[in-house]
């Protein structure tokens, strides 16, 4: 193995507002070789990758290429050092043809200055390219007509095109399936016989201990340690991505589970999911697994009646009921909370006080005018239990950092006073300090008697958190694990699985 | 800059201090500007826009823009002027009624579109903003309705008085009142402010988009219908080309007021003095001699630099929450 790296990152620091998404990052790739970058959600490889390809730039450190200290204002610098990346959703332009997405931005001209583009060239290398990664696709063809899998691949014939030294794959076998995951290993040989540092950013072990030889840890930002994967396992790697006792993130309470609450049956929404049936308890907490794109959302969102069902009933309290809309929803006293809360959460033009009974209006309105002093008061005690950290409650939203603006959302739903809480993924993008907030208060919520659904991706919150695990894979339920079944492995092994094997 | 962001914080005061440092750059230059007889005369020019321009604040509030208000004050104006030239012998006031129902009607055709048609509030009124005026002409047949067709009745609507304030202004006055007690103490003024803060956040919480679009777009119609009417009397003719682009005056005044054109926020009172900030500015350059001319370069250029401003100043408390949040 080569032992200079090509590429070196030293003590990279990077600022966002609330955030300290990189802390003091190290990391090295060398020529030949695949090097891992491991972590949870949310540890900041993915804004390390957008460091290094002039997407964003550091706030202190310095990045080091074939022995050059360099500094990336944009994308186009990093790709005329030879640093190129193909990212988790592969970013295209869908009506433009393969050599067209190809040279895009680096086009081909047939002379100097104002002269015209030789695009009979262009389809020329694409063509070469396409034939050396043993791809059947035609270099006119609109990328539209392309499989997700087939984009991929035209995304690192692009990155080939730049003759990149350094290639970036930041979680490139999310959307494949196993043949296609063949396909990929077999060119990410090949481009290691070419000598090319190969960076792979993946959550599947068995991908890392395949196909990588060197590894990163990085968690919450920080720089954690690194290794040859021969010398590693599973057990050592994830210790560090975890890094911290299980007891003390996933403070769960052991809940009386009591009489049956909601229990779907057979749901199903074409292109989304189908068949999917499970019951959920008083004082539970029922754990939600699977990759991006399982359909976990989408099936909440139908439960909460803002996608229509096409097959499948929900029965609430043992009555079977129909729900049309958000707000029959509500009045089951059912609560959802979104992923997303930027775009789906907190109204960030309005305060505090506004957002906290947002979901309350019916109740805190007469005649339709809003009853300013029980509005007050409402806010308040919401705004007291969930320890949100403002000036006040007439502060705008958007003036908060992330954490408390998942706070005040939290607050909106629990003024509602739900007895089925919907979490869809609480966590995501939340700090250390608040997580753990988050998951004290749910499981106390839980030994209240409510019972809680928690969709996550991060499979330690979803073992350190449920009482029951249900597991999805592209729209159907694979699995149920109660607490003691469950671990990684077979949760893992459900997630990825094509069909149902429990 | 200090001065400048508490400004900007407020931005009623803001107009209020323009206002005023425009009236007495005014009366500066022309002592006859300052006679009391004028301001009334610069409110009750203002009043139609003030009134209108609380119409166009609500769509906008939702995300959406009506441009239609111009076309809609024309037909409903001309609507009001023909009832009272073929029958003088009935109160004016049915006469603002058939224009504030026609105009509610008209509201109620552009809302149906927008919430259940699915169509871009912009698309939408720019349509009818064309068919409206049409109807305006098939209705009138091309003709006008004169000062001389019209009853002194007719005419006196707007110029009346109440406890000595002309009756446009009272209009004006409670247009105001009423829109500021709908967004500020009623559930579905907040929901307006929701909807068009986040509308995936605000039909989560089970609020109907379609029914909010379908009640502002006819309460802007209902409005500009009674706005309409107004017009023809005050000026004692019903142009079928009245009124023309004044919508645009509406959404100036809106920006002006520091409403935001992507929905979600704004005030009344910004709003108000939005619009008789460019009533004023309008009057004062139809005064000076030969400045009448630059009576449209000059509001455009108000709006471009209420836009930068707000641009600027945004961009900086951005930067004071970055650095607060760093420390």
């Amino acid at each position: 193995m080569d032992t200079k790296p090509i590429l070196e990152l030293k003590g990279i620091s990077k600022f966002f507002p609330g955030i300290k998404a990189l802390d003091e990052i190290n990391f090295k790739a060398r020529c030949g070789e695949v090097h891992a970058l491991i972590g949870e959600n949310g540890a900041g490889k993915s804004t390390l990758i957008k460091v290094v390809t002039g997407v964003h730039q550091p706030t202190s450190g310095s990045i080091i290429l074939d022995g050059k200290e360099i500094h990336f204002d944009t994308v186009q610098d990093a790709q005329a050092a030879g640093i190129s990346a193909i990212h988790q959703e592969a970013s295209m332009f869908s009506e433009l043809s393969v050599a067209e997405n190809i040279f895009m931005g680096h086009h081909l001209k047939k002379g100097n200055g104002f002269s015209p583009l030789n695009w009979k060239e262009m389809y020329k290398r694409t063509q070469e390219l396409l034939d050396k990664l043993e791809l059947d696709i035609a270099p006119d063809e609109i990328v539209k007509n392309l499989s997700v899998a087939q984009r991929h691949m035209v995304e690192i014939a692009k990155a080939l095109s730049i003759d990149a030294q350094v290639i970036i794959m930041d979680e490139p076998t999310s959307a494949l399936s196993l043949n296609e995951v063949e396909e990929l290993y077999k060119i990410i040989r090949q481009l290691k016989a070419e000598n090319k540092a190969i960076v792979f950013i993946s959550h599947k072990f068995e991908e890392i201990f395949e196909i990588c030889d060197y590894f990163t840890v990085m968690r919450d930002g920080q720089y954690v340690g690194e290794g040859i994967i021969a010398d590693s396992s599973i057990n050592s790697i994830v210790e560090m991505m975890v890094g911290r006792s299980f007891d003390k993130m996933y403070p769960k309470v052991d809940a009386k589970i009591g009489e049956p609450v909601l229990e779907a049956q057979n749901l199903s929404r074409s292109g989304f999911f189908r068949d999917i049936s499970f019951t959920l308890h008083e004082g539970e907490i029922l754990g939600f697994f699977g990759l991006v794109g399982a359909g976990r959302s989408e099936v909440m969102r139908a439960i909460f009646g803002i996608d229509k069902l096409d097959y499948g009933t929900i029965k609430l309290w043992g009555k079977e009921t129909v729900i049309t809309d958000a707000k029959t929803a509500m009045h089951q006293k059912i609560a959802y909370i979104p992923e997303d809360r930027q775009s789906q959460g907190a109204i960030l033009k309005m305060n505090i006080s506004e957002n906290i009974t947002l979901a309350l209006l019916d109740e805190m309105c007469k005649f339709g005018v809003i009853q300013k002093k029980k509005e007050k008061r409402i806010s308040e005690r919401f705004y007291r239990k969930m320890e949100v950290r403002s000036a006040g409650l007439h502060v705008d939203v958007d003036t908060l950092s992330g954490g408390n603006q998942q706070k005040v959302v939290l607050a909106k739903w629990l003024a509602t006073e739900p007895r089925i809480l919907i979490l869809d993924e609480p966590t995501k993008g939340v700090d250390v300090g608040t997580k753990a907030k988050v998951h004290e208060f749910v499981s106390q919520l839980a030994s209240q008697g409510l019972a809680v659904i928690l969709v996550s991706s991060e499979l330690p919150e979803i073992l350190g958190m449920s009482d029951r695990v249900v597991v999805m894979h592209e729209g159907i339920k694979t699995a149920e694990f109660a607490r003691d079944e469950a671990d990684s492995e077979v949760i893992i092994k459900a997630a990825v699985s094509e069909v149902e094997y429990c | 800059m200090e001065r400048l962001k508490a400004l900007h914080k407020n931005r009623e005061a803001m107009l209020v201090l323009l206002i005023i440092a425009s009236v007495m750059a005014m009366s500066i230059g022309m002592p006859r500007f300052l006679k009391l007889g004028n301001f009334a005369n610069i409110f009750a020019d203002s009043s139609i826009l003030i009134m209108v321009a609380l119409g166009q604040f609500l769509v906008i509030l939702t995300g959406g823009i009506d441009l239609s208000i111009g076309s809609m004050i024309a037909f409903c104006g001309m609507l009001g002027a023909l009832i009272n030239m073929n029958y003088p012998g009935l109160s004016p006031i049915w006469c603002v009624v058939a224009g504030a129902l026609t105009g509610a009607g008209l509201g109620l055709f552009n809302g149906v579109l927008v919430a259940y048609g699915k169509i871009p509030a912009i698309i939408v009124t720019l349509g009818t903003m064309g068919i409206f005026r049409g109807f305006t002409y098939v209705l009138s047949k091309g003709q006008w309705v004169t000062a001389h067709e019209m009853t002194e009745g007719f005419t006196n609507i707007p110029h009346g008085t109440l406890f000595g304030i002309p009756n446009i202004i009272l209009f004006a006055i409670l247009t105001s009142l009423a829109i500021y007690y709908f967004i500020q103490f009623t559930r579905t003024g907040r929901e307006l402010y929701a909807i068009g803060g986040n509308k995936a956040a605000a039909v989560l919480v089970g609020i109907k988009e379609e029914r909010l679009q379908l009640l502002i777009f006819t309460i802007c119609g209902l409005i500009s219908g009674i706005a309409g009417v107004l017009w023809a009397a005050r000026y004692a003719a019903a142009v079928n080309e009245m009124a023309t682009g004044f919508e645009l005056m509406t959404v100036a005044a809106c920006v002006l007021g520091g409403v935001s054109i992507s929905g979600g926020s704004g005030l009344v009172g910004g709003v108000v003095l939005g619009a008789l900030f460019m009533g004023l500015l309008s009057n004062s350059l139809t005064m000076i001699k030969n400045m009448a001319f630059y009576q449209m370069f000059m509001q455009g250029m108000v709006v471009i630099i209420a836009m930068v401003f707000n641009e600027l100043m945004a961009r900086n408390s951005n930067k004071t929450v970055l650095n607060r949040r760093l420390k």
